[in-house]
């Protein structure tokens, strides 16, 4: 009699991703799919894909899922949820679906206090179109449109999304976490597990952003990209819960 | 609710979609059908109903791709600007199937524009508007009971196309009372087995998309869409003649123009001028066929609009080069008067009309 101990979710369907080698989308969409089984909610699920390296995502998870336009995920995810209250909606984002094109709509769902999940994938570029400037592109990080690094006189600093949205009232839970170790693995699990508990129990809207590496667009092997995030991306985005309700902090 | 109530323009259209069975509405305020937003407000919560008021008309129309994708039926309104701001949504929609009903009360353009009712939106409405090969259903009424009727058709076609059907009015029909009853729904509200409503028990993802990363299956589905396309053609057409059998000039007109130029025919009929009226009411599409054997009597037509000249392309298209199309329409928001449009046909009539 063999026991079986580790499987694929329920909530991932039985394909290959198009991920690049290294790419932390896999363990993160693994991750959410985790959460998904264990909360017992793959029936009632309703995923917002993005546009960005992640736009295939509706092909990996096993559930309903609606493709949205660039940036415009959580008013879609909106109207997902005021339709059906009962159903746990998420959107799923990048650096430059969330923090560039779609500014305005995750700062308003969350001001409004949807009550919906987003998953916010930083990995600090724009992976999809080749390796361009993200407003989350750290300071003299070389990208295809700052070629000579990130000049903070013309383009600014790299926004903190997550600091900047727990500032609002609506916002219930706010986290950073990361897919680099097995540690923070387990704690970015703990924090989207959270995030989702949040919206059943109907408190309000909640973010995970979760750093992410891009070996193939910052040109490094997987290793030496963990080493550059753990080395540049985590001190300026520092790892941690920005934001909980008293009664989930315990 | 059969009694006839008096009621302004846009807040008919609020109650017109509430008896049509629409739960859930999102809009951005934008002068002139803002009525109708506040009208949602205070109605949607005593039905049970869902009223957001978004943050842009950008995300109004992408919670209204989320209501739709998910099941619902759902409208929003704007003007103009606003509505141009929507043409991206709109395209995911019309990309992905969804139905949905989209109100533009035109005002003055192009720009910022005017406040004032206009018609410069035809081209935008009736050929697209926003990116890639899709048309909506566009319907035109001319009074507030034909707003009423047809926001409530709107849903059914919305539903029954999985289409984005949009009302194309003006900032005089939104703003104008008249006495309305109010009739529901043909088909009701329809079970909708593709929507991601979460698959409770289904066994099987939906996915709501209008991504086609293979050039060989996006073709297929523009091929879908474009017969899809050519039924609602086939059997969607709708529009209204009057005394065009004997005509010698036909006027052709719609929404708030047409009852212009119908007070300055009925005084040239009056007068003994052989002048006859074609509405269209449905924009897209266009009753070619209809109009073209109308019109087959007639010596002339004149097409009236407030714009510069937009429909006048579909006339022509749909008489062919045969006989002289004339226009007059005035822009920025000023509306022709009867007489404006009489000396217009005493001219033609006289062989002297303008372009």
């Amino acid at each position: 009699m063999t026991e079986k101990l580790f499987a694929r979710p329920k909530s991932l369907t039985d394909v290959s991703t198009h991920y690049c080698p290294g790419c932390h989308h896999g363990i993160i969409h693994r991750l959410i799919a985790e959460v998904i089984d264990e909360l017992d909610v793959q029936d009632k699920t309703i995923g917002v894909a993005p546009v960005g390296c992640s736009v295939l995502c509706y092909d990996y998870f096993n559930f309903d899922m609606i493709e949205a336009a660039h940036g415009r995920a959580p008013a879609t995810a909106t109207g997902v949820k005021r339709v059906h209250p009962d159903a746990v909606v998420f959107s799923y984002q990048g650096d430059g679906d969330l923090a560039a094109i779609g500014t305005a709509e995750i700062v308003h769902a969350a001001a409004r206090g949807e009550k919906i999940t987003t998953v916010f994938v930083n990995n600090a570029i724009y992976g999809m179109t080749g390796g361009q400037m993200a407003p989350t592109t750290l300071v003299n990080q070389v990208t295809t449109t700052s070629p000579y690094g990130r000049n903070p006189n013309f383009t600014g600093m790299p926004i903190k999304m997550s600091e900047m949205l727990a500032t609002l009232d609506g916002a219930k839970y706010i986290a950073r976490v990361a897919v680099n170790n097995p540690v923070n693995m387990i704690k970015a699990k703990k924090a989207i597990k959270q995030a989702f508990e949040i919206q059943l129990n109907g408190l309000g809207f909640a973010l995970v952003e979760v750093l992410s590496i891009c070996p193939t667009n910052w040109g490094m092997s997987p290793l030496e990209a963990v080493e550059w995030m753990e080395k540049n991306m985590v001190p300026y985005y520092p790892l941690g819960v920005f934001k909980v309700p008293e009664e989930v902090a315990k | 609710m059969a009694e006839k109530v008096l009621m302004k323009g846009n807040e008919a259209i609020g109650e017109a979609a509430i008896v049509a069975g629409c739960r859930h509405y999102f809009g951005y305020p934008i002068t002139p059908q803002t009525e109708l937003t506040e009208y949602m407000s205070r109605r949607m919560p005593k039905v049970d109903g869902v009223f957001l008021q978004a943050e842009s008309e950008v995300a109004a129309i992408n919670m209204v791709y989320g209501a739709a994708g998910a099941g619902a039926r759902v409208m929003t309104s704007s003007s103009s600007p606003g509505i141009s701001l929507k043409q991206e949504g709109i395209s995911y929609i019309a990309g992905a199937e969804l139905p949905c009903v989209i109100v533009n009360m035109m005002r003055g353009g192009p720009g910022l524009g005017s406040i004032q009712p206009a018609q410069g939106d035809y081209f935008q409405a009736t050929k697209g508007g926003g990116h890639g090969d899709y048309h909506n259903i566009v319907l035109a009424p001319n009074s507030v009971q034909e707003l009423v009727d047809i926001t409530v058709l709107s849903f059914d076609l919305a539903d029954q196309y999985r289409n984005p059907v949009m009302i194309l009015g003006d900032g005089a029909l939104g703003q104008m009372m008249e006495p309305a009853e109010f009739h529901s729904s043909n088909t009701g509200l329809v079970k909708k087995p593709w929507a991601a409503a979460g698959m409770r028990g289904r066994g099987k993802p939906n996915i709501i998309n209008s991504l086609y990363l293979q050039p060989e299956a996006l073709e297929q589905h523009n091929i879908h869409l474009q017969r899809k396309y050519a039924l609602i053609k086939e059997n969607e057409i709708r529009y209204e003649e009057i005394k065009t059998e004997d005509a010698e000039l036909v006027l052709v007109a719609y929404g708030i123009t047409s009852r212009i130029a119908r007070s300055a025919m009925e005084r040239a009929r009056a007068e003994g001028m052989k002048v006859g009226m074609f509405r269209p009411i449905s924009l897209w599409p266009f009753p070619e066929q209809q109009l073209a054997k109308s019109a087959e009597n007639a010596s002339a037509l004149l097409t009236l609009e407030l714009s510069a000249g937009q429909m006048i392309e579909d006339v022509r298209l749909s008489v062919g080069n045969i006989k002289p199309v004339h226009f007059y329409g005035r822009t920025g928001g000023m509306m022709p008067s009867p007489q404006e449009i009489y000396q217009e046909i005493v001219n033609i009539m006289n062989g002297k009309g303008g372009k």
